[in-house]
């Protein structure tokens, strides 16, 4: 059985008066024990909101969250505040986007390490504080002693992220949620985080779901990928199949919009045509229809189910799926 | 931190330098100057003339400037026409009434303020957060010295609960050391004496801190609002702390940060508040002493108390400033 | 009103004309329009203004009596506490002197009105142009221009540090008593604010894009100034100085309070009429009570449409 199961979450703003907005519109997926997924799309299609709402994370307030979570043999969204509160931080950790605005900047990085480490592990006093030091240890902050005094400006970027990371990991969870973890970070330092991501999974045997616009990401760490458009998942695969062999127009034109070196010179890049505001309702059919150059007339008569059109385990929504090789060619992970 | 203080110490002086210049030109530009003043205003020419000269008025300006300097560094302020007493003795006789009062003010403001404004925020739209919004709203519109007479007329002439002017009961036999009486009570003993100076200052000190407290309720909010939105915030929740923990370390310490700032600035706007204040209930501190020197023209003592003020405001908002970097770690380097 | 207040809003007001520049300038002023006439607050402190507005020009032609004639002087007697509350023909009743509180209220407002204007247009204008010229100092004088700009600006806080009624106090000393001093005495005490505002909106202004575009093209400085600068810098100085009309006839209260009012008790004005009355205020409290209360009014309707303006106008505070 796997670790989480998430099956037909929906979650929608507003109501009470105001425009309800559904950002979240049936997303379902499964994370197994030690598995690396990816949860991939454009900003807007609903994978941030869906870590959040795992995470029990979204306002109490102008929110309604459906469908079910099961994580580790129990119900997310049924269990109580408190419960959710324990598990939070223990058993699911999480990694944000932006590390300068996720650390508190008033609070020494030692403290808000510590806090917990008490919190979690009981740990107190000096304890804890040798422990906070071997977790920075752990995640490469050098002098570990010393940082845990500093305050977070006094970090540079790709420090406070793996501060963060330390954080994360620092109760063992069995599985982390990690938030488009370098899209704020250069270049360089991105693919030190990744390493320490992979690193860390992989000797833990922790779970990790990743949420990215990143293909290079998805491509250098995730073994199973879930392709969102439109809070809804288009098509979801291992990590070579679905390079091999992208089905769903959409997951299509996103690799296809990927420059490559070694591709002729002068032959122009391929980008997917709009917006992710160009959408019509999924109850009214294929909401990516309007950008797509694979539209036909079956795509509008009502919601487009998942399928196995190519392989077993190789889902797709889509009523036209790309099933020719011709242009889709191998990335190399 | 010391070369924070340096630093800040010697900003100060230039601010006071100018500040000294405008005194010195307003001191000169008195309707018949310090002679008519002190002769009034049926005085010959003959005696102008000799008072001028005893005080050195026939000198030339920058010389006069100069003398005026040297008697305020020597904390010179003249001598008031009302008492025939040093200024600065009178500042310092009637200063700690009006520091206990102004203390009290603030305390109240902060106590009743940081909470209201808090809770409100929390939730935002509710009850709670609609009165104090309009409460302070209508706080900020009410004339001090007007709020002071409805206190005073309602809790202390109508209702008898609190004493309607004064420091303390002439009853009271107390032994004053510091000068501060609800201090002096508790040195000595006399706790009668402390609880009577207590009673003298509630209702004052609540109208004093009308303005602070709509000013303090209104920044907590508005504070309280911008952070709890922040991303640190959900970070704190995301490693499943206990609410109190996340609202108290993460919400509030850094909510907090531009209040403290407010409190120092409002010291300004509370010595203008003492002024009236202290008038309405005839408080032996400084601001009613400064209310009798406008009606009695007693100019020594407004020019003293200009710089005086000066000098207490720009001193509380370095203190301020330093507790600032004690606070927020971000300003500490420099 | 107080200082924190002030520099906080100054702050605040100033960084809104750089957002200003992320939509284009229009559809800013349109959005925060269309957000004023949801806001319960701009439309009662609107209603409140309009009432004072009215009040204040058809006051004198329908008060019902003189607000200068003693005509009920036998009747009260303030040496034994003896006063006259509100009746069928005095409706707010007489006051120490024997007049209808009534007419005062109504032809006061006007003198009210008068003193929250000319004091906040004399803090609003000379702000302006120091201000104006610190900014334009600021943003295209180069190095000198920043050396005059830090010259003025620290005279500017010099004045901030002030508090602000003892500074009015001080002017009003010098120049004696009159309604005209407490109107330079309170505008005065505006200056700096103004300055410092529209010196902060200009320089967020100076760094704009479209300043550079302008510059890089060969427009001259000064034009730049005059014509893309100092227009798209107005809108905080617009808010302030709706707020500052409410601190202003506040203040003017206060001053007068202290003595330092209008020697000339005949005229009736709400802060004189308030001072006047408070000696009697054991024995006939609502004597007080009507100026005061219209005071707190006036100065809410302004406060409540200004706040009201600031909120619609910084999108992170809408709501």
């Amino acid at each position: 059985m796997s670790l989480l199961t998430v099956d037909e979450l929906t979650v929608t703003f507003g109501g009470r008066g105001r425009k309800e907005s559904r950002a979240v519109d049936g997303v379902s997926f499964e994370v197994d024990q030690g598995q690396v997924v990816g949860l991939v799309g454009e900003s807007g299609c609903g994978k941030s909101v869906t870590s959040l709402a795992l995470m029990g994370l979204l306002p109490d307030k102008g929110v309604t969250v459906g469908g079910r979570a099961e994580f580790d043999g129990t119900d997310l969204f049924t269990m109580s505040r408190s419960a959710r509160r324990d598990l939070r931080g223990s058993k699911m950790a999480m990694i944000f986007q932006d590390p300068l605005s996720s650390l508190n900047p008033v609070v020494p990085v030692g403290v808000q390490v510590t806090e917990i480490l008490e919190r979690h592990r009981g740990m107190k006093g000096e304890a804890a504080r040798k422990e906070a030091a071997h977790l920075l240890d752990r995640v490469g902050i050098p002098d570990p002693t010393r940082r845990l005094k500093e305050y977070p400006h006094q970090l540079s970027g790709g420090m406070r992220q793996r501060a963060l990371i330390a954080m994360a990991v620092a109760c063992a969870p069995r599985m982390l949620i990690a938030d488009e973890p370098t899209t704020a970070l250069d270049v360089t330092i991105q693919a030190q985080i990744l390493e320490l991501l992979k690193e860390l999974v992989d000797q833990e045997g922790t779970a990790l779901l990743m949420i990215t616009h990143d293909l290079g990401v998805v491509a250098g760490l995730c073994d199973q990928v879930n392709v969102l458009y439109a809070g809804r998942v288009v098509e979801s695969a291992g990590r070579r199949e679905l390079f091999a062999h992208p089905t769903h127009p959409y997951a299509h034109g996103l690799l296809g919009s990927i420059p490559r070196l070694d591709a002729p010179r002068g032959e122009p890049l391929s980008p997917i045509r709009g917006s992710i505001n160009d959408r019509i309702a999924w109850a009214d059919g294929c909401a990516f229809a309007p950008r797509c150059d694979r539209y036909e007339m079956g795509c509008l008569t009502g919601t487009p189910q998942l399928t196995e059109p190519r392989a077993a385990g190789h889902q797709v929504r889509c009523v036209n799926p790309v099933l020719d090789d011709a242009k889709a060619e191998e990335v190399t992970a | 931190m010391l070369r924070l203080v340096v630093r800040r110490l010697l900003q100060l002086i230039p601010t006071l330098l100018g500040l000294s210049v405008l005194l010195f030109l307003w001191l000169d530009r008195l309707p018949g100057g310090p002679a008519s003043a002190i002769l009034g205003e049926k005085a010959t020419e003959a005696e102008v003339a000799r008072i001028n000269r005893a005080l050195g008025l026939d000198q030339p300006v920058y010389v006069q400037y100069w003398r005026f300097l040297k008697r305020i560094a020597e904390l010179d302020l003249g001598t008031s026409t009302q008492t025939g007493q040093p200024v600065w003795d009178e500042f310092v006789l009637r200063f700690p009434a009006t520091v206990e009062l102004s203390l009290l003010a603030i305390l109240i403001a902060v106590a009743v303020g940081v909470p209201l404004g808090y809770f409100a925020a929390r939730k935002r739209g509710g009850w709670l957060d609609v009165t104090a919004v309009s409460g302070s709203l209508v706080g900020i519109c009410i004339p001090v010295f007007f709020l002071a007479l409805i206190l005073k007329g309602v809790f202390a002439v109508e209702l008898g609960i609190f004493p309607s002017y004064g420091r303390q009961d002439t009853g009271i036999d107390a032994t004053s050391v510091t000068g501060f009486a609800v201090l002096d009570g508790v040195l000595t003993g006399e706790f009668d004496a402390s609880w009577d100076a207590i009673t003298h200052l509630i209702l004052p000190s609540i109208a004093l801190a009308s303005i602070p407290l709509a000013v303090i309720v209104r920044m907590t909010r508005a504070s309280v609002l911008e952070v709890q939105d922040e991303d640190y915030v959900r970070t704190a929740e995301a490693k499943g702390l206990k609410r109190s923990v996340v609202r108290g370390r993460h919400v509030l310490r850094n909510a907090m940060l531009p209040v403290v700032t407010a409190v120092g600035l409002l010291t300004g706007s509370l010595l203008s508040g003492a002024v009236l204040t202290e008038s309405v209930f005839a408080f032996g501190g400084i601001g009613s002493f400064i209310r009798q020197a406008i009606d009695a023209r007693d100019y020594p003592v407004l020019v003293g108390f200009i710089m005086f003020i000066a000098l207490v405001y720009v001193l509380i908002n370095l203190l301020v400033d330093l507790a600032y970097s004690l606070i927020d770690p971000r300003v500490r380097v420099h | 009103m107080s200082v924190a207040t002030k520099t906080d809003k100054i702050q605040r007001l100033a960084e809104l004309t750089a957002v200003k520049e992320t939509s284009t300038g229009a559809s800013l002023w349109r959005e925060a329009l269309r957000r004023l006439r949801h806001s319960k607050m701009a439309i009662v402190g609107a209603v409140i203004i309009a009432l004072f507005l009215v009040l204040a020009i058809v006051g004198p032609y329908v008060a019902p009596y003189s607000p200068t004639a003693q005509t009920w002087r036998n009747e009260v007697f303030p040496n034994r506490g003896e006063f006259v509350g509100a009746r069928g023909e005095n409706w707010f009743g007489l006051d120490h002197l024997g007049r209808d509180v009534f007419s005062r209220m109504l032809v006061g407002a006007r003198q009210t009105l008068l003193v929250g204007v000319v004091a906040t247009l004399i803090g609003l204008i000379i702000g302006f142009l120091i201000g104006g010229v610190s900014g334009a100092a600021a943003t295209l004088g180069g190095d000198a221009g920043k050396r005059v700009d830090s010259v003025i600006m620290r005279f500017i806080d010099m004045m901030l540090a002030l508090p602000s009624l003892l500074l009015a106090v001080s002017i009003a000393a010098v120049m004696g008593q009159s309604l005209t001093t407490v109107m330079i005495a309170v505008g005065v005490v505006q200056i700096p604010v103004f300055a410092r505002l529209l010196r902060g909106a200009m320089l967020a202004q100076g760094g704009a894009d479209y300043v550079l575009a302008a510059r890089s093209l060969g427009v001259r400085k000064r034009r730049i100034v005059v014509s893309q600068i100092v227009p798209n810098s107005l809108s905080p100085v617009i808010v302030q100085a709706t707020l500052s009309l409410a601190t202003a006839i506040i203040e003017a209260a206060a001053l007068s309070y202290l003595g330092l009012g209008n020697p000339d008790p005949a005229i009736p004005e709400w802060g004189v009429m308030l001072t006047q009355a408070q000696r009697f205020f054991d024995n006939a409290p609502m004597m007080a009570v009507y100026p005061a209360v219209g005071i707190i009014i006036t100065a809410l309707g302004f406060t409540l449409l200004g706040e009201a303006m600031r909120e619609a106008l910084d999108p992170k505070l809408k709501g």
